[in-house]
């Protein structure tokens, strides 16, 4: 690296202006370095004006000075590394929440996102208990908890992202339009309580209503792709997120039944009707919040757990073809047959997804992309067989709602993942730039979410509340 | 003649203590400091001096403060506290024993020679 203040040839600093726009420039140079934090620069930078003083009075041009003055405090690169050898903790801890990171307008800005996570997340801990009020109970109301609770949280969520982004009335009526059609959707049909519209909406409902908080994630550019991308990156670190909060609650949860137990109080219904459900809205909005919060500042999980699994992912499958094709046997079609099918191509896309946010789009294809084009692949030819088995199933038996969901489902991906293929193999020939495979998963995200919403809204009606 | 990294780094600690034991400073200062008291023959740098003080400061041999002192800009003061005048007290313990021990070992010419020849003598 080059020192900073190197004659650039734009400006000749004779006079103390152009001194403080090199000046300038030198600080925002340092400032890029994570080792030296603002205290340490401002404190360089005296010693950087004390040295130049000295120059000037002794006879030196202030450019020259300057120049000279840069030279001595030494290359910014070994600077730094003295820095971290004595502060090595700032290349781990950079994740500050609030305070503490010694530049005031960032304090300022992180403080007031905390105040508005916690009235956010405190809404919707609020929220799932207002229901009570009016007698319902977790226990005996299942069929009205179950399709409802994402919209005792998810909501907040958008309102926190909303916020964030300062997100346009147009994009908050629609948004506000969304999420009362999915109250209207999860409580307008009356639904058995053991039927599977009840189930397919308990599931689809929280998908459609994700869609509705990646509106807010993106309301600051509607079409930007990039955006897009960033939210499927948000997606999968919440998600990451929200498991480990979870196994954190699950301990705070069994220390508090067992410590109360022990002097023979039972917490276990304070947990089940307030800690439990309180504490899932809550985490929901909290990870949402921490993942805006360390934002390129902790290397990203879920990529890394990609990186990790694709390979054994495509050995697992590829295995499996090579056991279909050896011993010649159908794949036996029940209806979990279906499901854990639909599963196994969320998570090949899952993985497509996430090793894609994590690329440089300018790279050249390597071996990564050569094991993902033998993934997808794998993938998609033991789908064909499996839909192949399960459409003579269907119009033998005819279709009930699972069986339709399941089928729509397994098309819907089918389709992304053959396009995928075939843009990934075009980028591995190099006929097809990176760039092409981005957008068309990113384009492809409302498809989800008008499905989910057709299960969510349409189902009941077409199969007749069954 | 420039004295050698190891042996810089070796006395750094009790050189600053010792310029702090004088009155506070700050980091320009100190370098100057340093430089006029050994001629420039100590190869002091910038990544050697902040760091060093910013340890100090983690230990509690010292204490730093942004001052203004008026006509000048706003620095970074730092000042000994009391535990960094004990470890002061105590380096110099050390380097005295290591400065004596040296002189004794390096008496004038003649005598290394003399020096030289009586453990020879010793093993005849």
């Amino acid at each position: 690296m080059t020192a900073p203040g190197s004659p650039d040839g734009g400006t000749t600093p004779y006079g103390p202006d152009g001194l403080e726009a090199q000046f300038d420039q030198w600080r925002h140079y340092v400032r890029r370095r994570p080792e030296l934090q603002r205290s340490d620069a401002e404190e360089l930078e005296d010693h950087l004006r004390g040295s130049v003083d000295e120059l000037i009075a002794a006879g030196l041009r202030p450019d020259e000075a300057f120049l000279v003055a840069v030279k001595r405090l030494g290359g910014l690169d070994e600077l730094s590394r003295e820095f971290a050898r004595e502060h090595s903790e700032r290349l781990w801890k950079q994740l500050v929440l609030t305070g503490g990171t010694d530049d005031p307008e960032t304090d300022n800005r992180s403080r007031r996102d905390l105040v508005a996570m916690i009235v956010c997340a405190v809404g919707a801990a609020v929220s799932i208990k207002l229901p009570a009020l009016f007698g319902q109970g977790f226990e005996q109301d299942g069929a009205f908890y179950a399709p409802n609770f994402a919209l005792f949280t998810l909501p907040w969520l958008a309102a926190y992202l909303a916020w964030r982004r300062r997100a346009g009335t147009a994009v908050i009526g629609v948004m506000v339009a969304l999420f009362a059609l999915g109250a209207v959707a999860a409580n307008v049909y009356s639904l058995a309580e053991d039927s599977q519209s009840l189930v397919l909406t308990t599931i689809h409902l929280p998908i459609a209503l994700w869609f509705v908080v990646g509106l807010a994630y993106v309301s600051d550019d509607l079409r930007s792709s990039r955006r897009r991308m960033d939210f499927i990156r948000f997606t999968g670190e919440c998600f990451v997120y929200f498991v480990l909060i979870g196994l954190g609650g699950g301990v705070l949860t069994a220390f508090t039944v067992g410590t109360f137990q022990a002097i023979g109080i039972d917490p276990e219904g304070f947990v089940s009707e307030w800690l439990l459900p309180c504490g899932v809205v809550a985490a929901v909005v909290v990870a949402g919040w921490l993942v805006e919060a360390k934002q390129s500042v902790v290397e990203n999980i879920a990529p890394v757990l990609t990186r990790l699994f694709t390979p054994l992912f495509t050995a697992a499958l590829l295995a499996f073809l090579i056991a279909i094709v050896w011993t010649t046997a159908g794949i036996n079609v029940e209806r979990e047959a279906l499901i854990l099918f639909d599963l196994l191509l969320v998570v090949v896309l899952g993985l497509l997804l996430y090793s894609i946010s994590a690329r440089d789009p300018l790279a050249p294809p390597g071996l990564f992309d050569r094991l993902q084009l033998a993934l997808v692949v794998s993938a998609l030819i033991i789908d064909v067989l499996v839909l192949w088995a399960i459409t003579e199933r269907i119009t033998e038996y005819g279709t009930t709602p699972n069986k339709a969901a399941a089928l729509g489902e397994n098309v819907i991906l089918l389709a992304n993942l053959a396009w995928s293929a075939w843009l990934v193999l075009g980028f591995v020939r190099r006929r097809t730039p990176f760039a092409a495979l981005e957008r068309w998963q990113t384009g492809y995200l409302p498809v989800y979410a008008g499905w989910a919403w057709i299960v969510v809204l349409l189902f009941p009606p077409l199969f007749n509340y069954l | 003649m420039k004295v050698t990294k190891d042996l810089v780094a070796a006395s750094a600690t009790p050189m600053v203590l010792g310029i702090l034991a004088d009155g506070e400073s700050y980091g320009y200062a100190i370098l100057r400091r340093i430089n006029e008291l050994s001629d420039g023959e100590l190869d002091w740098t910038e990544g050697l001096l902040y760091p060093l003080l910013h340890r100090l400061e983690r230990l509690g041999h010292v204490e730093s403060s942004w001052q203004s002192v008026p006509g000048e800009r706003r620095r970074k003061y730092y000042r000994i506290t009391d535990s960094g005048l004990a470890e002061l007290a105590e380096q110099r313990r050390q380097w005295d024993t290591v400065v004596s021990a040296l002189k004794a070992i390096w008496v004038d010419p003649g005598d290394v020679r003399r020096l030289a020849t009586i453990p020879l003598g010793g093993l005849a």
